[in-house]
């Protein structure tokens, strides 16, 4: 794997009778990228560590090259992220030179602005919506790119490119602008913000196929390892860090598994695997028979769990 | 792979959301925690069928309501294609949100209940995908095991509907019938026994055996500047590189251009897709392209090949959708978004309304409503560079926001 600093001094001459390739979906995500640098004053790209947030930093370097993404990415980090990713995240800004802004949800908790969920399912995933809120008021933030799709859940797909949200960082679904045909209408007023999604067009293959053939780095869980784990409601729990929530008559067991989605430890399980490989994975999720999302706790609070989330201002 | 975008077009029960159920069912699209949330469902309401719309209608309102409101996405694919179908409701009340779906569609498929054959809102439908000159348009003729399969009732359909295509102002495009039960699963993916009389393909083979070359309409090339790349660091001190996508045709290192407004001619130096350097920026490509002489070039100009000049002028007349509950008046004030440039617009006369079901026009209009579709004419504070819709489908056309709300109001079809 190639780091940026290699890739970047000077462009390679592909012979003559070459032309890009042909993936609209990435000549489409570079086209959105560059309608925010140029719609939006103070844009900010947010990075969870995770494969899409990753694959949008590469979509965003190849859109300004041989600039530098000209925003900073920003993390809004629950605490209870993987180790791994949190590693991989400063290696990778280290190697872009691009500005990382980070903000934590313990923060919010201390500050008595949110209070920690207990029990068996406790998770911080809601309470990152009020961290990144405030996140976005305290830099003036007026665009927000994330690494959403619309393939993913039922309320997704139903999300713009360009979602206004108001004030209060909400989202008014019945009352969304109307997009045709490549024009993105990014006018908003001092207060308001729009969530960028450049991969909403994208299926959770098409991205795993675009870390494949772009040979894009990705935090090693993504990929199997043995993992002290244990069973609850039919999905694989990290048995490893404290902060996932076991009870004393479940069973820890070493299991070989990997991650399919990368949110907070609390609320991502594990699948069993033995996909070590990206060329391994890449088949893997070709054969899978159960969505990416089945593997998240916190969308199966209800069967409108997502939508209520977006509304209140979720990512 | 292969992207294609597809719009779905039916009136409320056509069973639209049944039939994308359908096809993600049949291509083995639909995982198993969602296909059980389905089985769960359609028990719990007494169904003895699998109630596929609930793979859809995503939003909590439409699923009490039973009805899809907005356009939503849906993705499937097989080992040669992707494929993006753009759900849009079919009630009179949402032309807006069918037009939307239309406009980022290279084919579309308009449903229709084989017990109740051709109805208005079938010419609304054609007559949308017309105005929006969608390249392929599929008519599935649904609900055939509620006919008994009839080939008298596929046909009398059929002749109907080719009597609405006489009307038709866009005559490229690719009209295909095809008997389906999406219920029932026949001719949606799988070939149906039970219409022996049909020789035709099924909506996928149809979907799977178009080309790329069949489904865009092509024009003369068109590079509108997004963005200015100037890095300003060491090794590309003097680098000014102008960024955006590539429309109607492709463009060649070494082609002469012009830049609008500017009239400056220039040529192509160096095409650039991220760090490599290519001969050809193919159509709807976004690249990065540097030019021999030192030119002043901003984002909102655009690059075209010398001798494929487009209109420049301050005036156009329009086929506009009104998409906004705020109505659209003579002497209002909009800004005009086409492509990336945004120019003022000033609303010069509405010149008449235009019923999109083919029964003709209507003059004396004083106001355009939300889904009015209609002819007027603009003034602009600045020159665009375009092109008429029928000639180039991006840069033949462009959306009204309001200012005072920011909405996107409307869309527009230059003449």
């Amino acid at each position: 794997m190639s780091t940026l600093a290699e890739e970047i001094k000077k462009p390679k001459i592909a012979s003559q009778s070459e032309r890009p390739g042909a993936n609209a979906l990435e000549h489409e995500a570079i086209y959105i990228m560059r309608e925010v640098a140029a719609q939006f004053e103070k844009p900010v790209l947010l990075f969870s560590g995770g494969k899409d947030s990753i694959t949008l930093v590469r979509l965003a370097q190849k859109a300004f090259w041989p600039a530098k993404i000209p925003f900073p990415l920003m993390h809004i980090d629950t605490g209870h992220n993987f180790p791994e990713t949190i590693e991989f995240r400063d290696k990778l800004v280290e190697e872009l030179g691009v500005e990382l802004i980070v903000r934590n949800v313990q923060d919010s908790i201390d500050e008595g602005k949110v209070v920690e969920e207990t029990g068996k399912y406790a998770s911080r995933n809601m309470l990152q919506t009020t961290t990144l809120l405030d996140a976005i008021e305290e830099f003036k933030f007026d665009a927000c790119i994330g690494g959403a799709r619309r393939d993913e859940e039922k309320a997704r797909a139903k999300e713009r490119i360009f979602s206004v949200r108001d004030d209060f960082g909400q989202w008014d679904e019945k009352n969304q602008r109307p997009e045709l045909f490549d024009m993105l209408n990014g006018e908003i007023e001092i207060g308001q913000n729009v969530r960028v999604f450049p991969i909403s067009n994208w299926t959770e293959l098409d991205v795993w196929s675009y870390i494949q053939k772009e040979n894009i780095e990705i935090p090693s869980i993504y990929f199997a390892h043995k993992r002290n784990t244990f069973l609850r409601d039919g999905l694989i729990w990290s048995a490893e860090d404290d902060v996932v929530f076991r009870a004393d008559d479940e069973q820890v067991e070493e299991r070989m598994v990997r991650f399919r989605t990368v949110g907070d430890m609390s609320c991502t399980a594990a699948v069993e695997s033995y996909a070590d490989t990206i060329d391994k994975v890449v088949a893997e999720i070709r054969d899978s028979r159960i969505s990416e999302r089945g593997a998240r706790i916190d969308d199966k609070r209800s069967e409108a769990a997502m939508e209520k989330r977006k509304q209140q201002g979720y990512f | 792979m292969e992207v294609l975008k597809i719009a779905t077009a039916g009136s409320v029960d056509d069973g639209k959301s049944t039939l994308i159920g359908r096809l993600l069912y049949d291509t083995k699209s639909m995982t198993d925690d969602k296909l059980e949330a389905i089985e769960r469902t359609s028990k719990q309401k007494g169904y003895d069928y699998l109630d596929f719309s609930l793979a859809t209608d995503g939003l909590v309102a439409e699923r009490e309501q039973g009805i899809t409101i907005d356009v939503a996405h849906i993705y499937f694919s097989t080992p040669s294609k992707s494929y993006i179908i753009a759900d849009t409701p079919g009630h009179v009340e949402y032309t807006r949100n069918m037009v939307t779906g239309a406009s980022t569609s290279q084919a579309s498929i308009i449903l229709i209940d084989a017990r109740k054959g051709v109805i208005e809102q079938t010419h609304r439908h054609f007559f949308i995908n017309n105005l929006l000159r969608v390249k392929d348009v599929i008519v599935a003729i649904n609900k055939m095991d509620l006919v008994d399969f009839s080939e008298e009732t596929y046909n009398k359909i059929k002749s109907d509907f080719e009597e609405l295509m006489g009307k038709r102002d866009y005559q490229d495009q690719t009209i295909t019938f095809i008997p389906v039960s999406a219920l029932k699963g026949d001719n949606v993916v799988n070939r149906s026994e039970n219409t022996p009389w049909y020789e035709g393909q099924t909506l996928l083979e149809h979907l799977e055996a178009l080309d790329q070359k069949d489904i865009y309409n092509t024009g003369t090339p068109r590079f509108p500047v997004q963005y200015v790349i100037r890095p300003k660091t060491e090794d590309f001190h003097d680098f000014r590189g102008f960024a955006g996508k590539v429309y109607g045709g492709e463009l060649n290192v070494g082609d002469e251009v012009v830049v609008l407004p500017s009239m400056t001619r220039s040529k192509i130096k160096d095409i650039y897709f991220y760090n490599e350097q290519y001969k050809t920026a193919p159509r709807r490509s976004s690249v990065t392209i540097t030019l021999e002489d030192e030119v002043n070039v901003s984002r909102g100009d655009m690059l075209v090949k010398v001798g494929d000049l487009p209109t420049v002028d301050k005036q156009l007349t329009a086929t506009v959708s009104w998409m906004d509950s705020a109505n659209f008046v003579p002497g209002g004030k909009y800004v005009l978004q086409h492509g990336v440039n945004k120019v003022l617009a000033k609303v010069d006369a509405i010149e008449h309304k235009i019923h999109p079901d083919y029964s003709g026009i209507e003059e004396n209009v004083t106001a355009l409503q939300m889904n009015d579709i209609a002819k007027v004419k603009l003034r602009l504070n600045k020159p665009i560079f375009y092109d008429r819709f029928k000639d180039h489908r991006t840069n033949g056309s462009f959306i009204i926001i309001d200012s005072r709300t920011n909405n996107t109001a409307g869309v527009g079809f230059i003449d």
